[in-house]
């Protein structure tokens, strides 16, 4: 079966590049003038969004480097655990708003440990694909226009994230078990 | 907000470090992190460059617009401040449905594309309007049809069937959108939140 998602992702992906020029061709649209055109506008971005990067990148990496998560996962392990939350996801719900790589080398560490049958990895990777990291979208989104205040945006993700993790694990308990 | 988090971020680190006898490590973390943030962003422009030139094609093609009209009744009660035809509404469809259907790395081009229309719309250009922070809130929170990473790990991992957590993400991501929605709604109508602007009238 997951052989054939891993085939439905792929005809998506030819879908989006191959069927998105076919069909503008049909409509008489100059498709490789169009391409260039549109392809030109990633410089700007691009460049634009470097320093607010390394500005992410630097804080987060700062953070990891500490040791300041482990601390955190000390304190914050039992309040998780009154949620519900099983201890070896604490560290993934904890740094998955900050970093994309940190978190997935989490999840492949607990599916490692764990095996891909048990529950535990079933709710790692649930939450994977439920949840985003927030703060690296909201300084890149955000910094890419030169917006400076955020206003109720990072309360409001991490909100999103939050119900995220619960329902993740509350629905794998729900289905799985 | 930011401002404050970051400069919470580093100081933290520092502390954190000394506390932990780690502060060596925290000092190479921090020229490590800056040479990946530019790589990353050099990175960027390529695949950025790909699919925003699909996207002209797609939007010249009125391919966009086509879509965008289709989900019309959904989109005018989201972001009900961006008119149904602007080019910021056909950036933010493509982005959502990239986010639905794992594909990733297109996301965020057309999420950056998104933000520079929203921003043409936006009156204070110093502060986050209303459709962005929904906008961004969708985004974190994206319903996710086809998790395509995490079924990899766990077929990776020998798991019998990997596809079940299609199930359990879609579930757990449509309370999340839920969530974030009413988050949004609820924070837009907060006094602490107003912009620049709001608070001057009410003054």
């Amino acid at each position: 079966m997951h052989n054939i998602i891993n085939q439905l992702s792929n005809w998506i992906f030819i879908l989006f590049i191959v069927g998105i020029p076919v069909y503008a061709a049909f409509k008489k649209i100059d498709v490789f003038n169009s391409f260039v055109t549109g392809a030109r506008q990633s410089f700007d971005t691009s460049i634009n969004i470097i320093p607010y990067l390394i500005a992410m990148m630097m804080a987060i990496g700062m953070l990891r480097a500490s040791g300041f998560f482990d601390i955190i996962f000390s304190y914050m392990g039992s309040l998780f655990q009154y949620l519900g939350v099983p201890e070896k996801l604490v560290p993934l719900a904890l740094i998955r708003p900050f970093s994309g790589s940190a978190s997935t080398a989490l999840v492949a560490d607990i599916l490692h440990e764990e095996g891909g049958n048990s529950i535990i990895s079933k709710m790692a990777a649930t939450m994977m694909g439920s949840t985003e990291t927030t703060f690296y979208i909201i300084a890149i989104y955000f910094g890419s226009v030169g917006i400076k205040k955020t206003r109720y945006a990072i309360p409001a993700g991490l909100i999103a994230d939050f119900v995220g993790f619960i329902s993740s694990i509350l629905f794998c308990k729900i289905l799985f078990t | 907000m930011l401002n404050a988090v970051w400069l919470g971020m580093i100081i933290i680190s520092i502390v954190a470090g000394i506390f932990n006898g780690k502060l060596d490590l925290v000092v190479v973390a921090i020229t490590d992190s800056a040479k990946l943030g530019f790589e990353l962003g050099l990175g960027l422009i390529g695949i950025m460059a790909l699919w925003l030139g699909i996207m002209n094609i797609a939007s010249e093609s009125g391919l966009i617009r086509s879509f965008a009209g289709l989900i019309s009744p959904v989109s005018r009660r989201l972001f009900p401040e961006v008119p149904e035809d602007h080019p910021a509404m056909g950036a933010m469809v493509l982005n959502m449905t990239a986010n639905m259907l794992g594909l990733a790395n297109a996301a965020t081009p057309f999420g950056l594309q998104a933000m520079k229309e929203l921003q043409k719309l936006n009156k204070n250009s110093n502060e986050a309007s209303d459709a962005m922070c929904t906008f961004l809130a969708i985004n974190t929170s994206s319903i996710q049809l086809i998790p395509a990473t995490s079924i990899a790990f766990l077929a990776l991992n020998h798991c019998s069937n990997p596809t079940s957590i299609i199930l359990s993400s879609l579930l757990a991501t449509t309370c999340s959108t839920v969530a974030a929605l009413i988050a949004v709604k609820y924070f837009a109508k907060l006094g602490k939140f107003h912009t620049q602007r709001g608070v001057q009238l009410n003054a």
